[in-house]
């Protein structure tokens, strides 16, 4: 049945509210299919439950209505099909960077029963991801002597590192500089060319979403929900000066202008 | 040049502010270098205080109350001069040093005891709400049962001798490892747990990879009173009854008001817990330096960013 192309994250009416009845409503009725391997990039005004979405797609949270289905399986709890890299880099203060990024492996099968016998070759590839995101030598670091900066890319290689099929970023490069920042872009785009995992990815950088994305989706204001939907037509790999063309700056501008009406849109609704 | 760079702030305890960064401050010069040389030495001579002023506190403690002794006439049925209790200790080494060795294997047995049961029911506790709730009113009565009171029924139950020493050693230390392993578990950043449970990792997985980590610092913390509170058991049982043991020995040597050899027993196991507490101390920094960011080494050694 999978040959008929369904797609491969299928997120059908889903609510979200938390703390029960009298909580927060984060979602409302959002839908949106992600094909396999597909790079979605999601955008919205802050606050408006991307993060929310991210975590009920990764399976953290049970949804309040709706249904998410991943790979054709229901989610009703974290699947390990999945590599999450979270809004605050939540390195485990204990460990050092090299061990923080291995640590998928020593919990998703199958790298959990290679990983004795294949430490060297699991111990290199993470060398080289942090390598990639610009942190060789500091693998046997602490997270509280890195920066901020530091350790969210470090929490990207720990997203990575077990080769997950679908690959959940939530802001993964918001604490960064423009330079390293771009720098990333051509990195992730290169891992995503390589690997072809299908990708969600939440950022407030237009031109990011620009890059990266195959689709870029627009979220209302609180509650969100999808409000609208652009296709990026541009080839791959892009390079970053095609980022200052004519009709990458144009889609830029569209997507803003989304986002400024998604963000009157939701005042409105609040104070209704 | 940023004047705060570099600067000496590592002595602010649990500071969350980020440190310096070692991997963009380049060479500035001598008169830099010369700073962090000051810095590093100052912070040296600051250590060499830190260690030296215990025994020097120990040392005029000792002085003053011979002198008082000494001065005032005290009579050493009252409160015996150092000197005589060192003498005492002399004269009456052997049974000390049994004795003492005798107290030191009843209270490690119970504090061993202690730690294993102490951690098991801590994660029993820590990783589910429903058991913490369900046991908490039943371990805070136990823990407010006056040990004194248990020890003549452990007695009746094992006899004299080192058997109820033992389980008053674990009865008493056993309630702080407990609540502490407890709360480090209860307290874990659920931020963190979701980094595991992304995964699809099973409870047990989350509980060895966060849970436990990050109760160490709780745990260590609790050993260095457990320690301490397991002696107060052994040697309050070792009064009541028991045979043997530093307990023993005093209540003996009160007996015959020969108070020099109580206080000599006070000494041996004041020693004894002041040690066995370093022990503690000493494996709590080789464990959990994560949990105070390194501020023993930082003090002297990251300054220069190497
Ligand atoms: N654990 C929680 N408990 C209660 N309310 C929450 C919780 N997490 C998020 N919310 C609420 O849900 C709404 C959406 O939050 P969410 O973190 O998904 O926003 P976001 O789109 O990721 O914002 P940002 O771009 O600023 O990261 C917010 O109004 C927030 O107050
Ligand atoms: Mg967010």
């Amino acid at each position: 049945m999978a040959t008929k192309e369904r797609p491969f994250v299928e997120i059908d009416g889903v609510s979200m509210q938390y703390g029960g009845v009298e909580g927060t409503l984060a979602l409302r009725d959002a839908t949106l299919n992600v094909a396999r391997g597909e790079f979605v990039v999601v955008v919205g005004p802050s606050g408006c439950g991307k993060s929310t979405l991210m975590k009920l797609v990764s399976g953290l949270w049970p949804s309040s209505a709706g249904s998410v289905i991943v790979g054709g399986q229901e989610v009703d709890r974290p699947l390990s099909v999945v590599g999450m890299a979270f809004q605050n880099p939540t390195l485990l203060p204990w460990r050092n960077i090299l061990s923080n990024v291995m640590l998928p492996l020593e919990v998703v099968e199958p790298h959990r029963r290679r990983l004795r016998r294949e430490r060297a070759a699991y111990e290199d590839k993470a060398h080289r991801l942090l390598a990639m995101v610009g942190l060789a030598g500091f693998e046997k670091r602490f997270p509280y002597q890195l920066s901020g900066g530091m350790q969210q890319r470090a929490s990207l290689c720990r997203a990575l590192v077990h080769d997950p099929e679908l690959l959940m970023l939530d802001e993964p490069f918001g604490a960064l500089d423009i330079f390293t920042r771009e720098d990333l872009w051509a990195q992730l785009q290169e891992v995503c060319l390589t690997l072809k995992p299908t990708v969600i990815l939440v950022t407030h950088d237009l031109r990011e979403a620009v890059f990266l994305a195959d689709r870029v989706l627009v979220m209302s204001s609180r509650p969100g929900r999808i409000l609208a939907e652009r296709t990026v037509p541009f080839d791959r790999p892009r390079s970053l000066d095609d980022t200052y063309k004519q009709d990458f700056q144009d889609l830029v501008h569209e997507l803003r202008d989304h986002i400024n009406a998604a963000r009157k849109g939701g005042e409105i609704a609040d104070a209704a | 040049m940023p004047p705060d760079q570099g600067s000496p702030t590592p002595r602010r305890g649990s500071d969350p502010a980020p440190r310096p960064g070692d991997d963009s401050a380049p060479r500035r010069g001598e008169a830099n270098a010369r700073r962090v040389e000051a810095l590093a030495a100052a912070a040296r001579r600051r250590r060499r205080l830190q260690t030296l002023l215990p025994w020097i506190i120990i040392a005029a403690t000792f002085l003053l109350w011979e002198v008082l002794v000494r001065g005032l006439q005290i009579d050493a049925f009252i409160l015996p001069a150092p000197s005589a209790i060192a003498a005492s200790m002399i004269q009456w080494w052997e049974p000390l040093l049994s004795n003492a060795w005798q107290t030191l294997m009843t209270t490690l047995v119970g504090f061993g005891l202690a730690i294993v049961f102490g951690l098991a029911l801590g994660v029993a506790i820590g990783s589910s709400t429903l058991l913490y709730h369900g046991l908490y009113p039943l371990l805070i009565g136990f823990n407010s049962v006056p040990k004194v009171a248990v020890v003549p029924i452990l007695v009746i139950w094992f006899g004299i001798g080192t058997v109820p020493a033992i389980i008053t050693a674990f009865l008493i230390s056993f309630f702080p490892i407990v609540v502490n392993v407890a709360t480090g578990i209860a307290t874990v950043e659920p931020e963190l747990r979701d980094v595991l449970r992304a995964l699809g990792a099973r409870p047990v997985d989350i509980i060895r990879k966060v849970g436990l980590p990050r109760a160490m610092p709780y745990f260590f913390a609790s050993l260095k009173i457990a320690i301490t509170v397991a002696f107060v058991g052994s040697i309050l049982a070792e009064t009541v009854g028991s045979n043997s043991g530093i307990g023993q020995l005093m209540l003996s040597a009160s007996s015959r008001f020969d108070v020099p050899l109580v206080f000599a027993g006070l000494m041996v196991t004041a020693v004894m817990g002041v040690v066995m507490y370093a022990v503690a101390v000493a494996i709590e920094e080789r464990t959990t330096g994560w949990a105070t960011r390194g501020q023993a080494e930082q003090n002297v050694t990251s300054l220069p960013g190497g």
